[in-house]
């Protein structure tokens, strides 16, 4: 059998394959992202990047409505997004086998939340397994549509950061042919309406009891009985933390299917141990249900809601040893992330700042501009609020406030859900300023495609949507584009379209500075003798620029050339290396 | 027990590379492996760490405090901030590439002095490299991954065409060279 070491995010992706998976759409989202990414290499497996994740899931529910297994992948916070199809689509069932994977964040790496998503799997009435590593992640997706086609539901796969992005070994196993699906229309089935739907429900309520049957015996919920002083049920990734900390004599009960959980095979292996304890990130979910069935359980008396799990807070909370370390007395500066050096951003928001404008952020690399120097956005909650929230900014307080306050999002998070709130603007009239940042392509993510990029997942030219026709049929007229990296141009534009008095909207136009395709000019050098350390330079917080012997140095290494610092430089001492890109 | 490896450095230096390399070369080598990396938002000029465990079984993908027998570090003051995750008998091996983080660009924090001699005065085994240059010589500054690599590589008993032969299945073949070069550069190191 072939072994190959994949990360967890790669191993979905495969068991699709195997699974016979024909159509994958998803809007990308760490740490999410790979999934859909490392399934397009597969041509057998049709994959997109839909706009949103509500479209995304209802393109894979019609693939699997018509008859194919059908799969679609999103952050925690996509779920929200897609909600609304997930709760009627558990009533409707499936006719091929459909799979939401979901990748949580605890710990929040790379997001705005720390939402469970096994609330939704609870709230939706929708199984959800958990993988432990990438070998078990590849399996549970092929069972998951193996369990969607005998219980007639949407099975969620649910991973966290650390499964996500961890490698480890896979063996790969042969694509299989599915099951034939006919569509057959079936308006009972497919349409709810209430009095189709009304009859839906209890079969719903029946699929989970089903499911808890299924759950008391399944190979996925294993016991692993050792010495039964301590007992533990735990699953994903904890279950790695906990055999790492309390080592291989303590018993576990390691849960495969978090929703809907067992209740005898909990209880017997309760009953067994003296002590049992449930170790799981975030909310207490096992936990409380093994409260509800009277057992005695340690759990969030000990281990935080918040953050990731290691080994060694699972040593530190359970009193276990803990390996001794050496600290350093220096005090060693954070690094945060920070916008790359010549990042397309960094100038509009440079003009922002220099405006004294009130900036409503959205979800995106821009976010960045919030931190040192630039301290320039002040608001960020999901995709597409900036648009939505300036019109209501703008309505709360007026015109003081429209010829100050901007919104500021990405191309790809405008296609997401910035442009209802553009139509909003525009049909209930506030004299709001957008500013799109068209950087070419979806950055934070790792540069994946849009609808107004021009090419597909696959890197193939594709359908464009041109953003300047979209915004004046939504009903802007005044639509601007600007290169943001051309500071008074950028300024200019910016006063203009505050000052007047109507919706308007500022295109920031140049492709992200890591793009494979966009030549570094020559890096900036600093003439030592011209340069007098006034740091004005310094105020767009470039990384590649420091500061040494009261002199701005540029870091060669680092630099771009994408000149916005030579433009800051009173003195003429920044210039471009001559020769050498 | 498996034995620990953290690479270490600044988002974009190429420890992703790294990486896949040790975990094609241990997985050929017939061992348990795992390897958890930082993707996304943190990439983005962050600091970043990506562990390595191999052994007979892993459990844990992440390495914790006083648990990591190595430390490859891309540039000093991420070497300095890692310390703490480091057994009492690691080897340590740093670049000494020196890069600012925000806070002290923005003048909120200083970069601590001679951390290379005080991280080596806790008593590890530590091997400071100009990365930089070596990639240079190589012929490309992004090689300072392969430089390391090959200094990473005098502490085990794989062979040099194990070593070969993982490298030519990670990098792109139009780079090889240069990362053949700087992997040597690394590995020549300790006859010098």
């Amino acid at each position: 059998m072939m072994k190959q070491l994949l990360l967890g995010n790669a191993a979905i992706a495969r068991g699709f394959y195997e699974a016979g998976c024909s159509v994958v759409s998803s809007y990308p989202g760490t740490p999410s992202t790979e999934i859909t990414e490392e399934a397009a290499k597969f041509p057998e497996v049709y994959c997109e990047w839909a706009p949103n994740e509500k479209v995304a899931m209802e393109v894979a529910i019609g693939a699997c409505i018509a008859g194919k297994r059908s799969a679609c992948c999103m952050k925690h916070v996509g779920v929200n997004v897609a909600a609304d199809p997930l709760f009627t689509m558990s009533y409707i069932g499936v006719n091929a086998g459909f799979v939401i994977c979901v990748a949580d964040d605890p710990g929040m790496h790379s997001s705005q939340n720390e939402q469970d998503s096994r609330h939704y799997a609870i709230a939706a009435k929708v199984p959800m397994l958990e993988p432990a590593d990438s070998e078990e992640s590849r399996e549970f997706t092929k069972l998951a549509f193996e369990l969607s086609e005998k219980f007639d539901t949407p099975v969620f796969v649910k991973v966290s950061t650390r499964i996500s992005h961890s490698q480890s070994i896979v063996n790969l196993e042969e694509r299989i042919t599915p099951p034939e699906k006919k569509y057959v229309k079936d308006i009972e089935k497919y349409v709810m309406m209430p009095a189709y739907a009304r009859p839906r429900h209890p079969m719903v309520e029946q699929r989970t009891r089903d499911l808890i049957e299924y759950a008391e015996t399944t190979p996925i919920n294993r016991v692993e009985m050792r010495d039964t002083k301590i007992g533990i049920i735990t699953g994903s990734i904890s279950y790695q933390y906990v055999r790492e900390a309390f080592g291989e004599d303590v018993s576990v009960l390691k849960l495969g299917l978090v929703h809907p959980l067992p209740e005898k095979l909990i209880k017997d292996f309760a009953a067994k141990v003296d002590r049992l304890i449930v170790v799981e990130e975030l909310d207490p979910i096992i936990e409380d249900h093994c409260r509800r069935m009277g057992l005695e359980v340690t759990g969030k008396d000990v281990l935080p809601l918040e953050d990731e799990f290691s080994q060694t807070l699972l040593a530190e909370k359970f009193e276990l040893a803990v390996p001794s370390c050496s600290r350093l007395e220096d005090h060693i500066p954070g690094r945060p992330p920070v916008m790359c050096p010549g990042c397309p951003h960094r100038g509009l928001f440079y003009t922002l700042v220099r405006n004294n404008c009130t900036v409503l952020g959205d979800i995106g690399c821009y976010t960045l501009a919030a931190i040192a120097p630039l301290y320039a956005i002040e608001t960020t909650e999901c995709m597409g609020a900036s648009v939505s929230s300036v019109h209501g900014f703008n309505k709360a307080l007026g015109g003081e406030s429209e010829s100050s306050t901007v919104a500021v999002l990405g191309d790809s998070t405008f296609m997401h859900s910035g442009m209802t709130g553009l139509a909003n603007i525009a049909y209930n009239q506030s004299n709001s300023t957008v500013v799109i940042l068209d950087n070419s392509i979806t950055g934070m993510t790792g540069h994946q495609h849009n609808p107004t990029t021009g090419y597909n997942i696959k890197g193939e030219p594709a359908g464009k949507i041109d953003l300047e026709a979209l915004c004046h049929s939504l009903g802007i007229k005044r639509v601007r584009v600007v290169d943001p990296n051309d500071l008074e141009a950028c300024n200019a534009v910016v006063k203009e379209e505050l000052a007047v008095n109507e919706p308007s909207v500022i295109i920031t136009r140049r492709p992200c500075a890591l793009l494979k395709y966009v030549k570094n000019e020559p890096p900036v050098v600093v003439e030592p003798d011209k340069c007098v350390g006034c740091k004005a330079c310094m105020k767009i917080g470039c990384p590649a620029i420091a500061f040494r012997d009261n002199k701005a140095v540029v870091d060669e290494t680092l630099c771009v050339g994408c000149g916005v610092c030579m433009q800051l430089c009173k003195f003429d001492a920044m210039h471009q290396m001559k020769g050498e890109a | 027990m498996s034995t620990n490896i953290m690479i270490v450095g600044v988002g974009g230096q190429g420890s992703l590379l790294a990486s896949k390399l040790l975990g094609y070369l241990l997985l050929n080598e017939g061992l348990d492996v795992k390897v958890s990396e930082v993707h996304g938002m943190s990439q983005r000029g962050g600091n970043v760490v990506t562990y390595v465990k191999f052994g007979d079984r892993v459990y844990s993908p992440v390495v914790g405090k006083g648990e990591s027998d190595y430390l490859i570090s891309f540039e000093t003051l991420e070497a300095g901030r890692w310390v703490e995750y480091l057994k009492p008998d690691a080897k340590v091996i740093v670049s000494n590439q020196q890069i600012d983080p925000m806070p002290v660009i923005t003048g909120q924090a200083e970069y601590p002095d001679h951390l290379i001699d005080k991280i080596r005065a806790q008593g590890f085994s530590l091997e400071e490299i100009d990365g930089l240059s070596l990639a240079k010589e190589a012929g490309n500054v992004k090689a300072v991954n392969l430089v390391l690599m090959g200094a990473l590589s005098n502490h085990f008993s794989f062979s040099e065409e194990k070593w070969q032969e993982a490298i030519e299945a990670c990098v792109p073949a139009k780079v090889l060279d240069i990362n053949k070069k700087a992997f040597a550069l690394g590995r020549n190191l300790k006859h010098k």
